[in-house]
């Protein structure tokens, strides 16, 4: 059983309170920070955990941190971005809902390295009752002396705000969560200038993920080195995944990266394997976003080495033979499901949610999420499939953000990985409306060639 | 207002266009669940915005209603994860049921069926969201329970 260092609380009945928080040791990192580190030696703490950015990108936080300029007399901003929003994501929610002193814990002592005076967390609007929940750990903390003015005698200020964003994934991607924030349309900012140095209100500015700025909580409790010692390379500490899709136990579990891919899928400790004696087809490991893998590479690499659950192991190829670790959101596919309607169903998600401003992501996700549904409903040609394969190259690298590449990558691995799936529903236009195309032979051994 | 007051003392002076996203949202929720042009203009007004200010905002947020919706609103996902766990099935029941299509509103007013994408309860799926909360791992009887809690609490009301 792996390490747990953000849910290993979440059990604890009633741990949503301040006074059972503070309880089981909530709110030293707090005291450690600011009563015994300056804001810089907090920073290097993040740098030495090797901690890397929770929502998706896996940037190295630390070094996010310290890139954020400190122009004398204007006001810096943490913002924290729960506006989780990508398919197969639930990770965050779960943290705030039942652990949200946690969250804010993280969000004080990070605020302090960054010298913010004014913290914000931009939530999914969707997540109204969570607001709540959230609201009240901030009026708690600060009840018991942790926000407000001169927090521990230190001199140090800090307020801490809920924002609802009202139905936007691109609000996700951080220049477009700024816009939102400051009241506008969530249109990406190009960049640079990055928000490090021009951010919410023209102001320098790290947003960071939920998870991220909890992970902070445990780094300086332990120390930055302990933290890094857990996991593997540049993989460190702990990561929430949320299983979802066709799995016997559906939830959010910390893992520490060492275990593998078949252990998390089929271990009675996590997802308990698939349900109605159904055999595993494919899986989206990192969010609707990464690429899908179908069985035999999700299980094992193209070097035939297995793979593990961890940013390196689940990269492994490239985007020829591997995926990516992206947000933790755990998709998995039975034998009784068609890849080309999840596609499909993923097209017309990121169609929806493009916000407009590039002609290629704007415009493509469109047709991406027509053709499909044709090839979907028997009514697709050979033609099409190629179609699809272009637009999805015209429109990843061609945008203002990453949506696009979001956008692309999902339709582009399915083809890779699936393609005889779709051609079967061109070949097959009656029968592909009667039945699904099966288990075929996507978990079967695969031999690579030695090279020489 | 009080409500209003407390959203703008989030922003440092100035910055009170900050709040039109979370006073739209209270806007919606006090005339009647949607954004008629004189709730936006009002808005505006409360903001010191121009009225375009607020449009542009409001149209481009799924979360808000630019036509009138009835009293219950069932927003079901029906993205990846929730299809691969029947949310094709839930979404043709309430059809079944209650004679509704994706944006259509039942003859009485009392509900409206509209189908969204990923509300970040994969795990929990297939699911609605009904008011402020989320309705999970939904199935035929669960639909049915709803519909029937909805119909009781507009006949307690009346």
């Amino acid at each position: 059983m792996g390490r747990k260092l953000l849910l290993d609380k979440a059990n604890v009945p009633n741990i949503r309170l301040y006074d059972v928080y503070r309880r089981e040791g909530g709110y030293r990192s707090v005291e450690k920070a600011l009563k015994s580190m300056s804001p810089d030696q907090v920073t290097e703490e993040v740098k030495k955990s090797g901690l890397r950015g929770r929502g998706g990108a896996g940037f190295p936080t630390g070094m996010k941190w310290s890139f954020l300029a400190k122009p004398e007399g204007v006001p810096r901003y943490l913002v924290v971005n729960a506006d989780e929003s990508e398919p197969g994501t639930f990770k965050d929610r779960y943290l705030m809902e039942f652990i949200p002193h946690l969250l804010i814990e993280g969000m004080i002592t990070s605020s302090y390295a960054l010298g913010s005076n004014r913290s914000y967390i931009y939530i999914r609007g969707e997540y109204a009752w969570i607001v709540d929940i959230l609201e009240q750990a901030i009026n708690e903390a600060r009840q018991n002396g942790w926000l407000g003015k001169n927090i521990l005698g230190t001199g140090y200020d800090l307020e801490i705000y809920v924002q609802r964003g009202a139905g936007a994934y691109i609000c996700g991607e951080e220049t477009a969560l700024l816009e939102s924030l400051e009241g506008k349309r969530g249109n990406p900012r190009i960049k640079p200038p990055f928000p490090a140095v021009k951010g919410l209100w023209d102001c320098p500015t790290v947003v960071n993920n939920v998870e991220t700025i909890a992970a902070v909580v445990p780094i300086i409790n332990e120390g930055g080195e302990e933290y890094a010692k857990i996991g593997v390379g540049k993989s460190t500490g702990t990561k929430l995944i949320s299983a979802c899709g066709n799995i016997n136990k559906p939830g959010v579990y910390e893992i520490d990266m060492t275990i593998s891919v078949e252990e998390f899928i089929y271990s009675d400790e996590y997802c308990g394997g698939i349900p109605n004696g159904r055999k595993l087809k494919a899986c989206i490991p990192g969010g609707s976003s990464v690429p899908i893998l179908p069985a035999n590479l999700l299980l094992t690499t193209a070097k035939g080495e297995k793979r593990m659950m961890n940013y390196e192991s689940l990269a492994d190829g490239g985007f020829a033979t591997g995926s990516m670790m992206g947000s933790g959101g755990f998709i998995v596919l039975d034998d009784a499901q068609c890849v080309v309607k999840h596609t499909y169903t993923l097209a017309r998600f990121y169609r929806h949610e493009s916000c407009g401003q590039c002609s290629p992501c704007r415009e493509g996700t469109g047709w991406m999420e027509k053709i499909l549904l044709k090839i979907e409903n028997g009514q697709g040609k050979m033609s099409d499939i190629d179609l699809l394969w272009d637009i999805q190259r015209k429109i990843e690298g061609n945008t203002i953000c990453p949506l696009g590449d979001a956008a692309a990558w999902p339709v582009a691995a399915a083809i890779r990985h699936f393609r005889d799936e779709f051609e079967w529903h061109v070949n097959n236009p009656e029968e592909c409306l009667r039945r699904n195309y099966g288990l075929m032979h996507y978990a079967d051994p695969i031999h690579f060639p030695a090279t020489a | 207002m009080q409500e209003v007051k407390r959203i703008i003392s989030f922003y440092p002076e100035g910055k009170q266009k900050s709040a039109v996203i979370p006073v739209l949202h209270l806007a919606q929720q006090e005339f009647g669940g949607w954004l008629s042009t004189d709730t936006m203009d009002y808005v505006a007004s409360l903001l010191s915005l121009k009225p375009i200010e607020v449009y542009e905002v409001a149209t481009f947020y799924s979360m808000y209603n630019l036509k009138p919706v009835g009293k219950y609103m069932f927003e079901v996902c029906q993205t990846g994860p929730c299809m691969l766990n029947g949310s094709d099935d839930i979404v043709k029941y309430i059809y079944d049921k209650l004679g509704i299509k994706p944006g259509e509103t039942t003859t009485d007013g009392l509900f409206t069926l509209k189908t969204v994408e990923c509300l970040g309860a994969c795990g929990y799926a297939p699911m609605m969201q009904m008011g402020k909360h989320y309705r999970e791992h939904l199935t035929k009887e669960k639909v049915d329970a709803i519909v029937e809690e909805c119909r009781n609490n507009v006949a307690i009301k009346n």
